[in-house]
């Protein structure tokens, strides 16, 4: 595994800065590690560690303004490519090191076809005509297992999947056949079985060139899955470094031991709620058979075409008091569209949801009203859900102007200030605006919103998946001491499988619009029956490389 | 895309037709002709012969049946003023206005573009800050104002250039194309400048710098032509205006384009030239607006696949 010669990428004491309204803001803080060819090293850190700005900085490709390095050194074949010259160092990119991103979407260029963008490295570094170059784009595209590459080369970025936009930037990353490749938390906005495909690309490729290879992530499991040595950062420093295993099994940092408490869904199950004993225990919320078929429409016109979208198709299922019901399934299952049609935020297609003895798709007016108060929703960005014109106080007691006789206006102050502590906030808050939040915080300010009602359900479409891991523990643990303090009931929709783990009572399991299994938690989780829950769950990362190097070996993946 | 620009058309056809009425009937508005075209003291018989042989004495719904059964026949009536067929009159001038906008637009749509792209590259760079204050300047400038200025500058004062007129020679062309660019000139290269700055910030730029793409190909090849599409709206709004009738200059420099004949038409109470010039500018206003589309989707595949 690691050559013991000497290293590919030496960083030294690399600082970075930004300058900021309120003065410089050092964003890393003279880091140094080392990379070795044929090797994986894993930067982990959350959002603002300085993981990302740390590979920018070394690829060059910095912001700046307001990004610059303060000082430090990157040796790649004894030059530093700090000092390099903007031409000198133009020629060392994509040929020597290079790089691929998350957001494959906003990363290749929208208005030119995969194929030139690939083509353009040939053209750019070796002087190839057009002809040769796609030639070699399309052998690429075919290496990194893209279907009938000679055809979709001349496709544009929009006509891929994720997954596939990414197979393309590792195709254009790879072209030159670099020495160095830095994937910027290259798994993360995938599905988790597109993931462990992306994954093990990634690997093969850097056996098969002997390339180093720096992976940026927060997810430990991924760094479990694939990593040699980690670094860990956090605020702009390197904590700990060593071997992954090491690491894991003995951190000795205090912020890698939170970190590694704060992994979700570490083996522990809820214990889970008995159904109420007798011969028909009652949910409160039945749902039956709901659809929701979106047409295509097209031609002159814009009639229908006749072909339907079925985004969720007959789905049926039970929501008892104070239960936890996790909803998962990969994009495109249709979970979030359930979420949109209980919350009479989309009109069903077919179907009724029973409450207290009503279908709630039949309501209007001032039932409808009425139904609302009783149903409330956290939604994933607490950076795009809160209106950022208005106060705390303005969000969480907007409701009740809303719904006028919950609450006597002389209250709304004490209610505020009493809902924003059982979030764990202070009075003080009520005043502030939701730019001044973190997005833990504003995720917290969310949770009081949905509170303010003194809803029965909470329907929590992906509540978590946006927040740095040791954020995420704290929210859960905030939604498992309210749901028990309140009685609450949660729809828990995630794709993230550790994370409903950690909360659920129940799973149900979804795939292109229709239930594939449900269960308790731990049927669930530890005896999965459907094929397809099998494969989610072994394409899900566990953040344990003992683990994750079995099931990588049983992949036939040497690492 | 065919699809496309027949429902389009189709569409551009509904709103011509409403157009049509409407100025029909509000041209009718404007007055009497008869009295116009009459001496003041005719006779009430030559009242009478004059709206009996223009048809001006039938009700106006009438008047309008004839105008449709016409236009079905595709005549589009005669000039009071002129007494030959209007399309004729209006096709005249609307190829002197069509000429002027086709020199004008592509010098303000390439030229801004470069200006744009360039100033957005560094900005608050020495480029950025003079170019964005002489775009203010452009596009804030009263066109009449530079158009006098310039007469007494070039032609009276320095008497390199003709007052006025419109000839072949270039000589006449050269201040009334500059005094109609230099407004869609200036802001143009701030609606550019925008559009670039904003694309410059985007994740393809960093992708294209970490191929080692030179910075020259970044602008010109990466981040242009993603820019361009508010440069094109606002380009198409622009040339839309100068088709409808560069009305300021064509007055001022003498020269006889449509912007200039349907204030005569007014003024002349020459409905059928009015009705014409609507129509032919209308049908030039939803063409650009069509090539727009076209270009728009010539630019971006994820429009051209919608």
């Amino acid at each position: 595994m690691t050559d013991q010669k000497a290293p590919i990428l030496e960083v030294r004491n690399l600082a970075v800065g930004f300058h900021t309204a309120a003065g410089e803001f050092d964003a890393v803080k003279g880091i140094s590690f080392d990379l070795y060819c044929g090797e994986t090293l894993a930067i982990l850190g959350e959002s603002g560690s300085g993981k990302s700005v740390s590979a920018s900085a070394v690829m060059g490709i910095l912001d700046s303004p307001p990004g610059f390095v303060r000082g430090g050194e990157a040796y790649l074949d004894g030059e530093n490519l700090l000092k390099l010259s903007p031409s000198k160092r133009r020629d060392l990119m994509g040929e020597k090191i290079a790089m691929i991103f998350q957001d494959t979407l906003a990363h290749l260029n929208p208005v030119y076809t995969i194929g030139w963008q690939i083509a353009e490295c040939f053209r750019v570094h070796r002087g190839f005509n057009a002809k040769d170059a796609m030639a070699r784009s399309i052998d690429l595209l075919d290496r990194v297992g893209m279907p009938d590459p000679e055809r979709r080369a001349g496709d544009y970025p929009h006509q891929f999947s994720g997954g596939q936009r990414q197979r393309i930037m590792i195709a254009m990353a790879l072209a030159l056949e670099p020495a160095i490749l830095i994937a910027d938390e290259p798994t993360t906005a995938l599905d988790v079985t597109v993931q462990a495909q992306i994954l093990d690309l990634l690997i093969d490729l850097r056996n098969e060139r002997n390339m180093g290879l720096i992976l940026i992530t927060h997810d430990l499991g991924v760094v479990a899955e694939i990593a040699d040595r980690m670094v860990v950062m956090n605020a702009g420093e390197i904590v700990e470094q060593g071997p992954v295993r090491q690491v894991f099994a003995n951190p000795t940092h205090p912020y890698t031991k939170r970190l590694m408490a704060a992994i979700p869904g570490r083996g522990e199950f809820r214990e889970v709620l008995p159904l109420p004993e007798g011969d028909a225990p009652k949910a409160i919320l039945e749902v039956r058979d709901l659809a929701k078929h979106y047409g295509i429409t097209g031609g002159m016109f814009g009639t229908s075409t006749g072909q339907t979208v079925k985004a969720c198709d007959g789905v049926s299922f039970d929501l008892y008091a104070g239960e936890t019901l996790g909803i998962v399934g990969e994009s495109g299952s249709g979970k979030t569209t359930v979420a949109n049609m209980l919350l009479r935020l989309t009109e069903p297609t077919r179907g009724t949801a029973t409450l207290d003895g009503k279908d709630i798709f039949s309501l209007a007016g001032d039932e409808l009203l009425r139904l609302r108060r009783r149903f409330q929703a956290v939604f994933q960005d607490p950076f795009a859900s809160l209106n950022p014109t208005m106060s705390v106080f303005d969000i969480i007691s907007e409701p009740w102007l809303i719904h006028r006789d919950v609450m006597p206006k002389n209250r709304y102050r004490e209610r505020v200030v009493e809902l924003l502590e059982s979030v764990g906030m202070v009075a003080d808050h009520a005043e502030r605006y939701p730019h001044q939040f973190s997005g833990g915080q504003r995720q917290r300010i969310a949770v009081a919103r949905a509170l303010a009602l003194e809803p029965e359900i909470i329907i929590c479409d992906e509540a978590v998946s946006a927040l740095d891991v040791s954020i995420q523990a704290q929210i859960i643990e905030l939604l498992a001491d309210l749901r028990d303090a309140f009685g609450l009931s949660y729809l828990f929709i995630a794709h993230d499988l550790p994370v409903v783990q950690e909360l659920a009572d129940r799973v149900i399991v979804m795939k292109s619009g229709k239930i594939v299994e449900q269960g308790t938690v731990v049927e669930i989780f530890t005896n999965p029956q459907e094929r397809y829950t099998i494969d989610l769950l072994g394409a899900s990362p566990i953040p344990d490389p003992e683990k994750m190097l079995d099931r990588r070996q049983r992949r036939g993946i040497s690492v | 895309m065919g699809t496309y620009l027949v429902r389009r058309a189709f569409h551009s056809f509904i709103s011509l037709a409403g157009l049509l009425v409407l100025v029909f009937f509000l041209a009718r508005l404007t007055g009497d002709p008869t009295n116009l075209y009459l001496p003041l003291d005719a006779t009430l018989e030559a009242r009478a012969e004059f709206t009996e042989k223009h048809g001006f004495n039938d009700p106006i719904y009438v008047q309008f049946g004839r105008y449709l059964v016409q236009l079905s026949q595709g005549d589009l009536g005669d000039s009071l003023m002129k007494a030959r067929p209007s399309i004729d009159v209006v096709l005249e001038a609307f190829w002197v206005t069509l000429s002027l906008a086709a020199v004008v637009v592509p010098i303000a749509l390439i030229g801004s573009v470069v200006v744009g792209a360039l100033a957005a590259y560094r900005p608050g760079g020495a480029f950025d800050r003079i170019g964005t204050i002489a775009a203010l300047l452009g596009a804030s400038a009263p066109d009449f104002w530079v158009a006098i200025t310039g007469i007494i500058l070039f032609s009276l004062t320095l008497g390199w250039l003709p007052t006025s007129g419109y000839e072949g020679n270039i000589v006449y062309w050269i201040m009334p194309v500059t005094v109609l660019l230099i407004r869609p000139f200036g802001l143009l290269v701030q609606v550019a400048r925008g559009s670039m700055l904003s694309v410059f910030s985007s994740a393809f730029v960093k992708t294209a710098r970490a191929k080692g793409v030179k910075e020259r190909s970044v602008i010109f090849v990466h981040a242009l032509r993603n820019a361009m599409l508010p440069v094109i709206t606002v380009a198409g709004d622009q040339a839309a205006g100068i088709l409808n009738g560069a009305v300021i200059v064509e007055t001022i420099f003498g020269w006889p384009g449509v912007g200039k004949l349907m204030i005569d038409s007014i003024f002349n109470r020459d409905f059928a030239v009015l009705q014409t010039s609507i129509l032919v500018t209308a049908i030039a206003i939803f063409t650009v607006n069509i090539a727009i589309d076209v270009a728009y989707a010539f630019l971006d595949p994820r429009i051209r696949h919608n």
